[in-house]
């Protein structure tokens, strides 16, 4: 067997590898900081030479994400990575899939704001992917890569989830996690599908009315309330379905942990320094890593909380996950938070301080 | 030359009596209604002087619902 | 010859084309929008790409198009039908791609979209139906209204100073290199309706034979917010209308 190939690349650059290795049929995107090597590698590969993978730069982000739309609606894997501010202009559009019930893939590479903000890394927008962002209700199947190696590894499973689910999926990661270089494994090739596979795959899809079938509409509008309600409901029993089903997390040293840091992507990194730090000092810390932060792993902090003394969130943000957490333990156990913001990254060195502050 | 004899079927339900088949006859052979309405209410478009109707399809062409059927038929 | 004789099918000359539905459509009496509906559903059927089309509705009047002609549809977010058009024609090249798009969506909230897919020569074709007025939302101000004209959210006529120009965005649509095919019509009567089909066929052979973009603008009617019956919006379209929004090909790039 042939040995896996190890390679060094950015975080930015997996992601275009991974799709065009995945079976991607498109990618939409606009440049911007601290995103776009997405768009560069893309077009530097050329995959519509080899894999035929389609590659656009549109004129703007509200554009990329109607070209998704179009794309999803063939029952395509087509996706579209930005960072913060594109994104926001993205939502309209989102929110169109989730109620088309369409499944694309969305890559933010975040950066700190609020408006044009700066081009740092932060995870300030955890409340625009989990709790809506675009209007409606509707829910976002999110995945937090903490390396380069969950880069490449989340696109293929984003679509499948996305495809399972005929959701939007997006990939929630940061400046620091797209901008830095690792060592990763890419996906082996997977083809692109076929139209017949596709028509078999996704018999709602918009490829033309072959065989007389009856037309394909893809819409997210009835003017019927009752109708509309049936359609909510509907997605909404989707969505407790992936609560139930898709919930993924890691846990790093709780066994024995008397103290719980909860926290995803970079800050997750940091987390398991801080516990290396603070465990040395005597302090009983463990990890959990929310994967997905959409659906949240609730049950699972809930179980750990009961058995902790403390709970510390670490974001880089101004305390938006804490929530959830807070949500999840249901005021049982003292949940706390840190974080910096503007784009700083925490110092594994100052969330110790803030630990032995809570163990006092 | 022969004379081509014509004759329309108006989707009376379908119609919505705007009157453009009516303006479009050459041959004023349509006319809405003036007692009677369709179920959504409307006065809809029927042959008045349908003898005078050469099947040019006028009517039809410019109908916005597709209301109107012609049929046209040489004269022996 | 009885009406019995000549209600016979070898007879029939003219009857609703066979891809608009049965469905009867929601489009207040006298509307453009119908006609238009009818032309691209015999475009399509005689082309016989019924089963390799895929159309592109707006937001606005038409928003459900995907209702009454017998394809496959999307609906799109306001003004965005250009760029779900692009994903579509790109991932499928074979297939026959249009969007159907009014003022308000085209030429003012999709203003971006619509010039940028026609600038990329992407092989699809916009028809556009131009009735200087937003229809769904009540007779607002389009971008297209003319000056002068009284719409609700410029009651007093549309004042330069207040609302600026009306917006030619077909004649822009010209100038890209991108487009092929480039064209003003109307549907007002037999001989206007026979030449707007005749464009939307030549757009839609075009579009098939990846000569780049094509853009249909069909200058309309919309009586109900212009206040005036469907033969005097004809009328007032011939007097107002056209004067500003020519009809005519601005460009045809099919043959070189």
């Amino acid at each position: 067997m042939a040995e896996k190939e190890i390679t060094l690349m950015k975080g930015n650059e997996a992601i275009a590898h991974a799709a065009i290795r995945c079976g991607c049929d498109g990618y939409f995107g606009y440049p911007i900081t601290p995103q776009s090597e997405v768009l560069e590698t893309l077009a530097e590969q050329k995959p519509w030479e080899t894999t035929g993978m389609v590659v656009v730069q549109a004129e703007s982000e509200v554009s990329s994400i109607n070209m998704v739309y179009g794309g999803a609606c063939t029952g395509k894997r087509v996706m579209t990575s930005s960072s913060s501010p594109g994104v926001s202009l993205m939502q309209e559009g989102i929110s169109y899939l989730a109620g088309a019930e369409l499944p694309a893939l969305v890559v933010n590479v975040s950066r700190g704001g609020p408006g044009l903000g700066t081009i740092q890394p932060s995870q300030a927008d955890y409340f625009q992917t989990v709790k809506g962002g675009g209007h409606g209700d509707y829910r976002l199947i999110t995945l937090a890569p903490a390396s380069v190696q969950e880069m490449a590894d989340f696109v293929d499973l984003a679509f499948e989830l996305a495809f399972r689910y005929r959701n939007p999926a997006m990939i929630l990661s940061d400046g620091a996690i797209g901008q830095m270089m690792e060592k990763v494994v890419l996906p082996p090739f997977k083809p692109r599908r076929s139209e017949e596979q596709i028509a078999s795959e996704c018999p709602w899809a918009t490829i033309g009315r072959k065989g007389g079938r009856k037309p394909n509409i893809i819409t997210s509008l009835e003017l019927r309330s009752e109708e509309m309600e049936i359609i909510n409901l509907r997605i909404q029993a989707k969505y407790r379905e992936i609560e139930k089903k898709e919930v993924r997390f890691e846990e790093y040293m709780t066994d024995d942990a008397e103290y719980l840091i909860v926290a995803f992507g970079s800050a997750a990194r940091i987390s398991k320094k801080v516990i290396s730090i603070a465990r040395e000092q005597g302090i009983k810390v463990g990890l959990l890593r929310p994967i997905t932060l959409w659906p949240f792993p609730s049950a699972k902090i809930a179980e750990l909380g009961s058995r902790m003394k403390g709970i510390l969130t670490l974001e880089i943000n101004a305390g938006q996950m804490v929530e959830d957490v807070r949500l999840a333990v249901e005021c049982k156990v003292p949940v706390q938070y840190f974080g910096r913001l503007g784009g700083i990254i925490p110092e594994p060195e100052e969330v110790v301080e803030v630990l032995k502050k809570m163990v006092k | 030359m022969a004379k081509m004899k014509g004759a329309t079927v108006v989707d009376i339900e379908r119609c919505k009596g705007c009157r453009l088949c009516v303006v479009a006859c050459p041959l004023d052979v349509l006319a809405l209604t003036t007692k009677n309405v369709n179920q959504k209410g409307y006065n809809y478009a029927e042959a008045v002087k349908e003898d005078t109707c050469t099947g040019c399809c006028s009517c039809a062409i410019v109908c916005p619902d597709g209301c109107i059927t012609v049929y046209r038929k040489k004269e022996e | 010859m009885t009406r019995e004789e000549i209600i016979r099918e070898e007879n029939l000359v003219y009857k609703k084309p066979e891809l608009l539905n049965d469905v009867p459509m929601h489009y207040c009496p006298g509307c453009s929008h119908g006609v238009v509906h009818k032309l691209i559903s015999e475009v399509i059927a005689e082309m016989g790409m019924q089963e390799k089309s895929i159309g592109i509705s707006p937001v606005g009047c038409a928003v459900f198009a995907y209702k009454y002609i017998d394809i496959d549809w999307e609906e799109a977010a306001h003004g965005r039908a250009p760029a779900l058009a692009t994903a579509v024609k790109r991932l499928l090249p074979d297939r026959l791609v249009f969007t159907y798009q009014g003022d308000g969506d085209l030429a003012c909230i999709g203003t971006g979209e619509t010039i940028h897919a026609l600038n990329r020569g992407e092989n699809i074709t916009i028809i556009f139906i131009n009735n200087a007025i937003y229809g769904m939302t009540g007779g607002q101000m389009a971008p297209t209204t003319l000056l002068g004209m009284k719409t609700v959210t410029c009651p007093y006529g549309r004042d330069p100073k207040l609302h600026g120009y009306p917006l030619k965005i077909t004649e822009i649509a010209a100038t890209l290199e991108g487009t092929c095919y480039v064209t003003r019509q109307s549907v007002q009567n037999v001989g206007a309706i026979l030449k707007a089909k005749r464009a939307i066929r030549k757009a839609f052979e075009y579009s098939m034979q990846g000569k780049g973009s094509n853009l249909v603008e069909i200058v309309s009617t919309c009586n109900t917010n212009w206040k005036m019956t469907p033969e005097k919006a004809n009328q007032w379209m011939e007097e107002n209308m056209f004067p500003f929004y020519q009809l005519g090909d601005l460009k045809d790039n099919g043959n070189k």
